[in-house]
């Protein structure tokens, strides 16, 4: 029992942060971002690359990823979405364009870091055990730990400061923060660069854990969607409770139902399609409501 | 007046230009030759290393000046389909093959691909080199597959039965994805594990193909503790990934699995946490490798920027085909001479140092010969490299 709780705690709180980038985006924009996937593998490239292949200190290569990540977020949100979602009044367009995007940057993955699975140093050595009745890793404690600081910080930075409370203004009624003087553009753009920053922060926080490869961005983008889909789109709560939700379901199915076979994640679709039957707009309702 | 010379300069550039280019394809007729494999997605790794490996000996020959079969010599073209992994889309990419008059493909590379193109490869007239086990692909009444490597039912009795004799193995716990080809490899080690006398403890134990985290699906089957863990047809992605965990779990024993892996993948991926790790080796070992294998590798590594230890196993399917349509140039358009051929076909193995032989086999498994002969080469991983344990042939 101790493991099943363990494991649903690590699991929970890294999906949480693939799903609060998401969420951000979809918060901010409208956005459907099928890329997500894909920037969370860039994220676990740029630290492998700097960190892996380059020697440069682990926290150096975390922030490297967080910028690069951060960069291509604004470059993408300026010349691509901004633009589209400008002329197109259609929310397809942008749906489109994601699934674009997301293709788009496989190819340049394959590109720049070849097809195989990459893997780096480990950050911290050995295994905390407990009897055999809970073995946990030393580096996925503080994985762990690192991303459940990084939500509170998350959280602190929407609640607390100037960009913060212009997001959740822009997420609640655009039209309206753009009449109490939010430079709209602006903060779209930052919003989007803050959520890609968050699917590089964890890609490169759980590189040193999972490793990296071409082909986890179309899972990890699908994974997302349920986690925000079970929460509620657009809310940051709902991504927190939506990873905690699915990383406790995954945890608990794989230990109580292993000798049945990998029906797993069956039963989660299962409970996934009853619960959005009953309540489509998932556990925490509407955007920043 | 200006503008006038100008466009005729440029016309005449392009004229010269355009002759130019024509004249040099037409130096050789153009073989085209197919690749029909999985190059996204979380297996990439399986194709893009076949694909690359035809690219690379492709160009090594377009290079050198094409190849010569009969009294005609080609330029060899590969044309690629990424099938994504989807048996829908493995049809399409031999429908693509078929509509271009191409007769042999290379791929797919999963069991439920390689059954679904069965249909339109026989009515087209296509040869093609799956790396797919289902012996029905193989075995008559079907004509026109031929594996491209070493199966699972042939390298694992081997592997267990060696473990049993050295390491005194006496249980074993075996763990795959979810999907076709994992799922056919583990029954099949299963069986053959049981029909050696060794104690199967669990088999259950499935993981989704896209799992990035394995200690929640491996916990359970630790507890089982057996003295072996078979990973059924584990991709290169996933394996560092499952040793790591089992090893961090406490696992003692000896991980084994009947794919071919990646050497350096291992190493960064689970560092010495793999060393004792045994797996299918790519077939060849530096023991092995003939100069032009080393070329072929330094000539793929230039290409591509890093060499895949699998395409040591994936460099032959192309070769196959070229040196058996070599021996009978009536095959370029006919299949069923390929076909007649290779039950007499023997060529000298040019990977391999020594007498090796290209041939096919597959007799004893198949009842026809509908399989590559390459090296059986069993390694276990030690400290950044795979050592070979020994090597075996198949028949």
């Amino acid at each position: 029992m101790e493991q099943i709780l363990a494991n649903g705690v690590y699991l929970g709180s890294q999906y949480a942060m693939i799903a609060l980038g998401l969420t951000l985006i979809f918060a901010l924009m409208n956005v459907l971002n099928f890329a997500h996937g894909q920037m969370y593998v860039i994220g676990g490239f740029v630290t492998y690359t700097f960190y892996g292949q380059w020697g440069v200190p682990f926290v150096l290569a975390l922030a490297m990823s967080c910028i690069t990540l951060a960069i291509l977020g604004a470059l993408i949100e300026k010349f691509l979405f901004a633009p589209v979602i400008k002329g197109s009044a259609r929310e397809e367009s942008t749906m489109l364009l994601a699934a674009g995007i997301a293709f788009l940057l496989d190819a340049l993955i394959l590109l720049f870091f070849g097809e195989k699975q990459r893997g780096v140093p480990k950050i911290v050595n050995g295994v905390f055990n407990y009897d055999f009745r809970l073995i946990m890793p030393y580096d996925r404690i503080l994985i762990c730990v690192l991303a459940i600081l990084s939500i509170v910080a998350f959280i602190g930075l929407m609640q607390y400061t100037k960009t913060g409370r212009a997001l959740r203004a822009l997420a609640q009624d655009r039209t309206a923060a753009q009449l109490m003087g939010v430079n709209v553009g602006r903060y779209s753009m930052v919003g989007f660069a803050l959520g890609a920053m968050l699917a590089g922060l964890v890609g490169g926080l759980l590189v040193t854990i999972t490793g990296v490869n071409l082909g986890m961005g179309g899972p990890t983008s699908i994974k997302a969607f349920m986690m925000v889909m079970i929460g509620g789109a657009g809310v940051i709560s709902g991504a927190i409770w939506g990873g905690i939700i699915l990383g406790f379901m995954e945890a608990i199915g794989l230990a109580v139902l292993s000798q049945y076979g990998d029906i797993t994640y069956l039963l989660i679709f299962v409970s996934l399609m009853i619960f959005l039957a009953i309540r489509p707009q998932g556990l925490m309702g509407k955007p920043w409501g | 007046m200006q503008r006038r010379t100008l466009i005729k300069a440029a016309l005449t550039a392009i004229t010269f230009t355009a002759l130019q280019s024509t004249t040099a394809l037409a130096a050789n007729t153009t073989l085209k030759i197919g690749f029909v494999g999985v190059t996204s997605g979380p297996a990439a790794a399986w194709g893009i290393s076949n694909q690359r490996s035809m690219e690379a000996r492709a160009a090594w020959i377009n290079e050198t000046g094409g190849y010569k079969i009969g009294e005609t010599t080609y330029d060899v073209e590969i044309v690629s389909f990424d099938d994504q992994k989807d048996p829908k889309r493995a049809i399409a990419g031999m429908e693509k093959m078929a509509q271009q008059g191409i007769h042999y493909v290379v791929g797919p590379n999963v069991d439920d691909g390689a059954a679904a193109v069965r249909p339109v490869a026989e009515a087209n007239g296509i040869m093609y080199f799956p790396y797919a086990f289902p012996k029905e692909l193989y075995q008559a009444p079907a004509s026109n597959a031929v594996l491209g490597m070493v199966a699972n039912y042939q390298s694992g009795p081997a592997i267990y039965k060696y473990l049993m004799e050295e390491k005194g193995v006496k249980t074993a716990a075996f763990i795959a994805a979810n999907e076709s080809d994992p799922l056919s490899q583990r029954d099949g080690g299963v069986a053959a594990a049981k029909a050696l006398g060794l104690e199967v403890v669990s088999s259950n134990v499935t993981y989704q193909v896209d799992t990035t985290d394995f200690t929640p699906v491996l916990t359970p089957v630790m507890r089982t503790q057996p003295d072996l863990l078979v990973l059924s047809g584990v991709s290169p992605a996933s394996a560092p990934q499952l040793i790591r965990s089992a090893r961090e779990l406490g696992f003692q024993g000896v991980i084994s699995t009947e794919t071919a892996q990646d050497a350096g993948v291992l190493a960064e991926g689970a560092g010495d946490l793999a060393n004792g790790f045994i797996s299918v080796g790519g077939a060849s070992t530096p023991e092995l490798a003939s100069p032009m294998m080393n070329e072929f590798v330094d000539r793929y590594t230039k290409m591509f920027g890093e060499y895949n230890d699998e395409s040591n196993t994936k460099v032959y399917a192309l070769e196959y085909i070229l040196e058996t349509l070599k021996a009978d140039p009536s095959a370029i358009t006919d299949v069923n001479a390929f076909q007649t051929t290779m039950d007499t076909f023997e060529a000298p193995n040019p990977y391999m140092n020594g007498d090796a032989k290209l041939r096919y086999v597959g007799m004893s498994s198949f009842g026809q010969r509908r399989q590559v002969a390459v090296p059986l080469v069993v390694n276990v991983y030690q400290d950044g490299e795979f050592k070979t344990l020994f090597v075996a042939e198949v028949d």
